[in-house]
């Protein structure tokens, strides 16, 4: 479907070498951890429910590249991604989709609830549209506070037909709030096809009825990506209030690792990945630029998959939780003050 | 002691928490431009400028923004406008808020109060009525406060606001006008501590918010008759302070739990089977309920009064539990 465009600073080209090679190495780890993941769950090494974020990986990296670690993101249930690019630590990552206790949530969360507060990873989301209020709420502090802080709300194209959408929106948009929402239209929500569940031909032209700026954006492509999001980001951060960027991407697995994907064939999601894989596209604009070659990004790879090798097996040594454990984080106190509140 | 209401009481406390530390700030509808419904934030907007704020009408916004603020350094109040909204924002309430701390490990706390005016007033009808606190009775995670006075509204509300927890503060909406007795100096009433409002030795009744005067005023008729009642005020609904009953049902050996809200699957059924679990005993009679029949308020003033629990209803149970007629 087309879309309009705008044209974004190139501030990508200002990009040194070091920054630019680390878009790409920002999704190789991305792959990888989700690459291994996808196996170990196949393999019933992780239990509970995993959604991957391959052939997404682009987003999370061209965004994240603007945000400091002060600032916030909030994520959705397919959350791996924006955790490892906002700068989460792969070894708890892992332990957490173990369920051991090194993992980020002491294993109380898993992959549904990865998180990791101490970089602005303000948590993926079980519920869809869950973390639109979230991210408004980061935006109300950074106001009341008066910092520059910025959050960025991740959400799906599913996502968007929610109620707290609206709500959201509006509420930014009337108080220009430093909050930025990423919408990451994968073309599926689960079984549900983009052009099937939501009334707008781009869900970036939702952005016109809460007054705020929208754009669309090939969210394969890691510079347009980047380009898009210093702009908004940056304008957020001077206090000239929200924006919606919507990224085009595609889901190339299932919408949970063991879909039997009945409502697609085999054929699209091959072409998609053929011929719109970001990871081969930035790769070989990287090359074309002599920036790297093959040996490279072979070194790249393995760098990455030694990376998640590591944190599996930080995950299968670390212990798992004692029972009574279950009694602790509920409150800010501990359960033996108030026996009754748990037990 | 001087006297003010329990509208100006909460004023004073969003004042004092405010002055106290500059990340409490507090947002709802209505409640700049018009000084909350109840006139309970009348003149705040004016000495802390951009920390009281009006919103839009969007609840789910309204309680979910509170947990983003609070995970990231701020400590939201935020206004509900009526208790019965709060279905508005279930999923924020119950599914974010109150799971957050859990399921991410405590990696963050969550400081924020929820303020919630319940209850009958006036012929408010069904969706303007309600006493929801039964809703959130089963949702491990949040803590929950109803004052019955001005002075525990103070105190509740300032203890509440320093929490490091989700707090859901309900105040009823009569009880706002209501005036009584308020130290000048500083204090704060403890979570999770009920309060015996009145000694007595027959029969203890557990009671909290608006009801905890009307079983004071069946209380000193049921004097009267030569019956000794013993009034708690609960104070927090959760944790509840279930001690306290325990200590005076082992004393009075009956129990009556009063409560506005409807009694099927209320706090009183809980509080009740606690009861019996830990002072079974001690009990001379089963422990009885009092509060709404199991319908929606209704709007004509017979219905409203004839479905909500009354002083008579209250009278009732006690009489009952020491197999009186009457």
């Amino acid at each position: 479907m087309p879309f309009q465009k705008r044209e974004f600073p190139d501030k990508f080209a200002a990009l040194g070498k070091d920054d630019k090679l680390g878009l790409l190495r920002t999704m190789v780890r991305i792959r990888s951890f989700e690459s291994r993941v996808e196996e170990l769950f196949l393999n019933r090494r992780i239990p509970g429910f995993v959604h991957l974020y391959i052939g997404e990986e682009a987003i999370a990296s061209g965004v994240m590249a603007n945000l400091n670690r002060t600032d916030w993101i909030t994520s959705t249930h397919r959350g791996h991604g924006h955790a490892i690019a906002k700068g989460a630590r792969i070894d708890r990552m892992m332990a957490e989709l173990f369920g051991k206790t090194t993992g980020y949530c002491k294993g109380k969360g898993g992959s549904m609830h990865i998180a990791d507060f101490s970089v602005g990873m303000l948590g993926a989301n079980g519920v869809v549209g869950g973390g639109y209020n979230i991210a408004v709420g980061a935006g109300m502090s950074s106001m009341i506070k008066k910092t520059d802080q910025v959050a960025v709300c991740f959400f799906g194209d599913g996502a968007s037909n929610r109620g707290t959408f609206h709500e959201a929106m509006n509420i930014a948009s009337v108080w220009k709030l430093p909050v930025i929402f990423v919408n990451e239209n994968n073309q599926w929500a689960s079984t549900t096809p983009t052009s099937f569940a939501t009334s707008a031909a781009r869900i970036a032209d939702r952005a016109k009825g809460y007054g705020m700026e929208g754009y669309t954006v090939d969210g394969n492509n890691v510079i347009e990506v980047y380009n898009a999001a210093a702009a908004l980001i940056e304008a957020a951060r001077k206090g000239k209030g929200p924006a919606l960027l919507e990224c085009l991407t595609y889901r190339i697995k299932g919408h949970y690792v063991g879909d039997p994907e009945k409502y697609r064939t085999k054929e699209e999601v091959q072409k998609h990945f053929t011929e719109n894989d970001p990871i081969t596209r930035y790769a070989g604009w990287l090359k074309g630029k002599g920036l790297i070659d093959d040996a490279v990004l072979a070194a790249m790879r393995a760098e990455a998959e030694g990376e998640v090798a590591e944190g599996e097996k930080f995950a299968e040594e670390s212990p798992l939780p004692e029972k009574e454990d279950a009694y602790n984080d509920l409150f800010s106190f501990s359960p033996s003050e108030f026996p009754e509140v748990v037990k | 002691m001087r006297t003010i209401t329990f509208s100006q009481a909460t004023l004073e406390a969003m004042r004092e928490e405010m002055q106290r530390d500059p990340t409490v700030f507090v947002y709802g509808e209505d409640i700049v431009r018009q000084g909350g419904i109840f006139g309970q934030f009348k003149g705040l907007p004016e000495e802390f400028p951009g920390r009281v704020r009006d919103v839009p009408i969007s609840e789910t916004m309204i309680v979910g923004a509170a947990l983003g603020a609070a995970l990231t350094g701020t400590r939201p109040v935020a206004d509900m406008h009526f208790a019965d909204f709060i279905g508005v924002a279930f999923d924020e309430l119950v599914n974010q808020i109150a799971k957050n701390r859990y399921m991410f490990g405590g990696q963050a706390n969550i400081p924020l109060v929820i303020r919630a005016p319940d209850g009958i007033i006036n012929s408010a009808a069904a969706q303007h009525s309600q006493s929801v606190e039964g809703w959130l009775q089963n949702i491990p995670g949040l803590i929950i406060v109803a004052p019955s006075s001005p002075a525990t509204a103070k105190g509740l509300l300032k203890s509440a606001i320093r929490q490091d927890d989700p707090v859901i503060f309900f105040e009823h909406k009569v009880l706002y006008p209501q005036k009584g007795p308020v130290p000048e100096e500083e204090y704060l009433t403890p979570i999770g501590k009920a309060e015996v409002r009145k000694p007595g030795k027959d029969v203890t009744i557990v009671t909290y918010s608006i009801m905890v005067q009307k079983c004071e005023e069946a209380a000193m008729e049921l004097e009267k008759e030569g019956i000794s009642v013993e009034v708690i005020d609960l104070l927090t609904l959760k944790p509840f302070d279930i001690q306290t009953v325990i200590d005076s049902v082992k004393k009075t050996h009956r129990c009556v739990v009063a409560h506005e809200a409807v009694v099927t699957g209320g706090l009183g059924a809980e509080i009740a089977s606690q009861v019996q679990e830990k002072a079974f005993f001690y009990l001379d009679a089963p422990v009885l309920r009092v509060g709404a029949k199991n319908l929606p308020i209704a709007f004509s003033s017979v219905l409203e009064k004839f479905i909500a629990a009354g002083q008579d209803d209250i009278k009732k149970a006690v009489r009952s539990v020491l197999y009186r007629e009457g």
